[in-house]
């Protein structure tokens, strides 16, 4: 799976992409995230606000509880501040 | 039509490149969005020196069209545009530019102004600002969600 972070959750991750196995057991962006912050400060501070951020998969936002698989394209980002 | 660029715009060409052989059009509506030289750290307005607008090239695209798309089917519309830029720009640059053009003046404004709020809030840009405190992430403003959800509630869709 590819993971994109963008704005202030990718200067706290350290990194703007990544490409992950994933675990079984994450089914949904929720379980994704929960994973995620296992594996580091980075992570932890990125997903701090958890009820702020976004998720898109495959370029389209999704709500916490969408299904993620090996081979979609997830984005995490803060609210957006287009126009 | 959608554009996604770093480099300028000039308001005059676009507007009549637009509308180039297009009888129809009775009028032309359009917003210029610019940097500002203030922006607001914790309640009060600080100098900004530049501001960075970062994206998701691969999402920026379809959102916008989606978007365009959108106010076409809500509006007669002859002709639309959004150019929106990426990159450092300085105060004074100017960042996106909508066009609507209609028959009448009604659906041009509108259709420019549903574009304006709904790419503040779907759109996926964020911005960064020099600020003399150091860089700041541009929060989202509980007035532009609002602003966005007033044409949410008159269509009855969510996203």
């Amino acid at each position: 799976m590819k993971i994109l972070y963008f704005a202030w959750m990718r200067q706290r991750i350290g990194m703007s992409t990544e490409t992950v196995d994933l675990p079984a057991d994450v089914a949904t962006v929720d379980d994704l995230i929960d994973w995620l912050i296992g594996r580091g400060d980075g992570y932890g501070a990125a997903f701090e606000k958890r009820d702020v951020i976004r998720a898109a998969v495959n370029q389209d936002y999704v709500p916490f509880d969408h299904p993620v698989t090996d081979a979609d394209e997830i984005a995490f980002f803060p609210p957006v501040t287009g126009g | 039509m959608i554009r996604v660029q770093q480099e300028d715009f000039d308001i005059g060409v676009e507007t009549k490149a637009l509308t180039a052989g297009k009888t129809t059009i009775g009028g032309v509506a359009t917003f210029t969005g610019m940097v500002r030289d203030m922006a607001p750290v914790d309640g009060s307005d600080q100098p900004i020196s530049a501001m960075t607008l970062e994206h998701y090239p691969g999402m920026t695209k379809k959102k916008l069209a989606e978007i365009e798309a959108e106010a076409n089917r809500r509006w007669p519309l002859d002709a639309s545009l959004i150019i929106h830029r990426y990159g450092r720009l300085e105060p004074g640059d100017q960042i996106v530019l909508v066009a609507c053009a209609s028959a009448h003046r009604q659906a041009a404004f509108d259709a420019c102004q549903f574009l304006m709020d709904w790419l503040k809030t779907d759109a996926p840009f964020w911005k960064l600002e020099d600020t003399d405190a150091g860089e700041m992430w541009v929060e989202t403003r509980a007035t532009d969600d609002a602003a966005a959800a007033r044409w949410k509630q008159e269509s009855g869709k969510t996203e």
